[in-house]
């Protein structure tokens, strides 16, 4: 057993690889906690609120990234629609976290505001059950997990794909975000959810609340990263890489493609819906927006920045993105979209492998 | 054509039940009869009609365009014919299979142009076309057994591949990935192995190893070349099948063939 554990461990990282991510996990899960809460906040040393939640919505955004890489750097399938399934996954559990909010409202009802507002005298058919910790939860999986099933049982039986599936899917995305904006819809139209107050009826503001979902969060991005790179080590990740390069060969060697795509397709939405369930809380609001063809494009930036295909790059280019997004809002708001453009020319011509080709070549 | 593709679909849920073991008790392995298939008006296959016995190796020949590529399509399910039947051996209705499907019931197709994967080594590429159980669920979990690493050390000393089997396949010359491409088809365990230009781009003295291997094959396996170059031909040929215009012009030995007048004519163009 030990041996076998020990081939497995070898198969995923070597030493140096273990040994960085150990770091990374003592950055998240004891100095941040640390210099957070135990560490005054007059000290230098001291970490804010607005860090830890920084940090904490930049590696929601790097699981949603690991998750797309999946898909796009190994099986060659570029979505466009990815922000769809983070959407849905934050709906999902902002419905949690709405019925949370209880009483406290402005408008002292147990129901959520914007329903007091719209006159609702009970929740609609989508909101059953949605005060149950767990029932939120599952639908947090089973949502974009149906939804990427369905639509790409479809997309990829009529085998559609390059730029077509691209399209079809920011299409997608599109939809839903009209669809959402509606009031009807009965997800709070264009505001949203926000105002949350509790989870699991822990105040949510708190210091303590916030660096248990930063830690969990952190413990979701490293538990993501080990199993994409269990995936794509695996014979499975190697029938991927070979749908992405020649298809049709695969076919004729006997495998199913559709089956391979349609398995990765939908784990990797289920991944992103799990991000949107933890970037909801710690982020305080979700709208429609999230759902703009715009922020999944984002999506496919921050892969090609990092490199496609190295699950590691996916993350650093996540960071180095929204770092820089989050620096350019501030100083220069007008000038970020086209930092951003610049960015990902700069990228797509001078280093074809994102940020980890450039760091390979200089090994 | 939607009309046929979509009895094709309705069809899909019978293939498992009719597909099975090869059932060879006529010892033929392939039925081609009346296929025909049209592209926009144009019949790329014509009441094609053509039998493969077991075992048998057997040269397909025929000037640009005369359907040996589209022949080669509708046997592995590339194309759904327009009319026509295409069975393995006595029970399995190719017709009605998908790609993957055709390729587990035991044939193997090699591309006119060498298609490998070409970011994988050459190990791994024997590794992915090996016979084996194909299906997502196996392989998440597979790992390879000793037998299964002899298999593909015997393939790749066959192929004369064994130096190389760490390398990137990309970076092989043109022939070498001829071979690795003949290699893969080998680890699929086929029963009928079909060889569109098995020989394009290779050195006389790699074809003529080819040439070799593929006699060498004959018997275990059932093999349908075709092949542009008339010399290699005349060294592995036994029996050769003439396609003109999408259907059989002539068929036997190689100088049966080529004093055919109806051969003469077309090759030579009166």
């Amino acid at each position: 057993m030990n041996s076998v554990t020990g081939g497995l461990s070898r198969r995923l990282y070597g030493p140096r690889g273990w040994a960085i991510l150990a770091l990374c996990g003592i950055a998240i899960f004891v100095v941040m906690p640390l210099l957070n809460l135990a560490v005054p906040a007059e000290s230098p040393f001291h970490v804010s609120a607005y860090w830890v939640t920084l940090f904490g919505k930049i590696m929601c955004y790097a699981i949603v990234a690991v998750a797309l890489d999946l898909v796009w750097g190994y099986a060659g399938i570029l979505s466009l629609g990815h922000g769809l399934f983070f959407a849905l996954g934050g709906y999902a559990f902002g419905m949690y976290l709405m019925r949370q909010i209880g009483s406290d409202g402005q408008y002292r009802q147990p129901m959520p505001d914007f329903m007091v507002f719209l006159d609702w005298k009970e929740f609609p058919w989508q909101w059953w059950n949605s005060d149950s910790f767990w029932w939120c939860a599952m639908l947090v999986i089973v949502v974009p997990g149906l939804l990427a099933f369905v639509f790409g049982y479809f997309a990829f039986r009529s085998r559609v794909k390059g730029v077509y599936l691209s399209i079809i899917t920011q299409a997608l995305t599109f939809a839903a975000m009209l669809l959402f904006f509606r009031n009807a819809t009965g997800f709070g139209g264009n505001n949203g959810f926000t105002d949350f107050r509790r989870i699991l009826d822990i105040p949510i503001a708190t210091p303590q609340t916030r660096m248990a979902l930063f830690a969990f969060t952190g413990a979701t991005l490293i538990a993501t990263l080990l199993l994409a790179r269990w995936l794509t080590t695996s014979r499975f990740g190697r029938v991927l890489a070979a749908i992405r390069d020649a298809e049709q060969r695969v076919m004729f060697c006997g495998y199913d493609t559709v089956h391979y795509k349609l398995f990765v397709w939908t784990l990797s939405a289920v991944i992103c819906g799990i991000a949107g369930a933890l970037y909801v809380p710690q982020v305080g609001i979700i709208n429609p927006g999230e759902m703009s063809p715009a922020n999944s494009i984002e999506i496919a930036i921050w892969v090609a920045v990092g490199g496609r295909g190295t699950l590691i790059g996916p993350i650093l280019g996540a960071g180095l993105v929204n770092g820089a997004k989050s620096f350019f809002t501030q100083a220069f708001p007008e000038y970020w979209l086209y930092a951003l453009g610049l960015i990902f020319i700069l990228v797509t011509l001078f280093l074809p492998q994102g940020v980890m080709g450039l760091l390979k070549k200089k090994q | 054509m939607t009309s046929n593709a979509a009895t094709a679909k309705e069809s899909d849920g019978f293939s498992r039940v009719a597909s099975g073991e090869l059932d060879t008790t006529h010892g033929v392995v392939l039925y081609l009869e009346d296929i025909s298939v049209s592209f926009d008006g144009f019949k790329a296959l014509n009441k094609l009609s053509l039998q493969i016995d077991i075992g048998e190796l057997r040269c397909v020949i025929g000037p640009n365009g005369a359907g040996k590529t589209t022949m080669m399509d509708v046997i592995t399910g590339k194309t759904r014919p327009d009319e026509g039947t295409v069975f393995f051996g006595q029970t399995i209705d190719l017709t009605k299979m998908s790609e993957a499907e055709i390729s587990s019931a035991g044939v193997g197709r090699k591309f006119q142009k060498p298609t490998i994967f070409e970011q994988h080594t050459v190990f791994e590429n024997l590794e992915l076309s090996m016979k084996a159980d194909k299906r997502v669920r196996k392989t998440l979990f597979s790992s390879l057994s000793s037998a299964q690493k002899d298999a593909i050390a015997e393939t790749l000393k066959l192929i004369r591949l064994n130096d190389s089997a760490d390398r990137v396949a990309g970076l092989l010359s043109h022939g070498q990935k001829q071979w690795l491409e003949i290699g893969m088809l080998l680890m699929q365990e086929p029963r009928l192995l079909l060889l569109d230009e098995p020989v394009a781009g290779m050195s006389d003295e790699e074809t003529e190893r080819t040439g070799e291997l593929f006699v060498s094959l004959a018997g275990k396996h059932s093999l349908v070349v075709v092949e542009h170059d008339m010399a290699f031909i005349e060294k592995i040929a036994r029996k050769i099948t003439v396609l003109h215009e999408g259907s059989v012009l002539a068929e036997g030995s190689m100088t049966q063939v080529q004093n055919d007048p109806k051969v003469i004519e077309v090759y030579l163009g009166r």
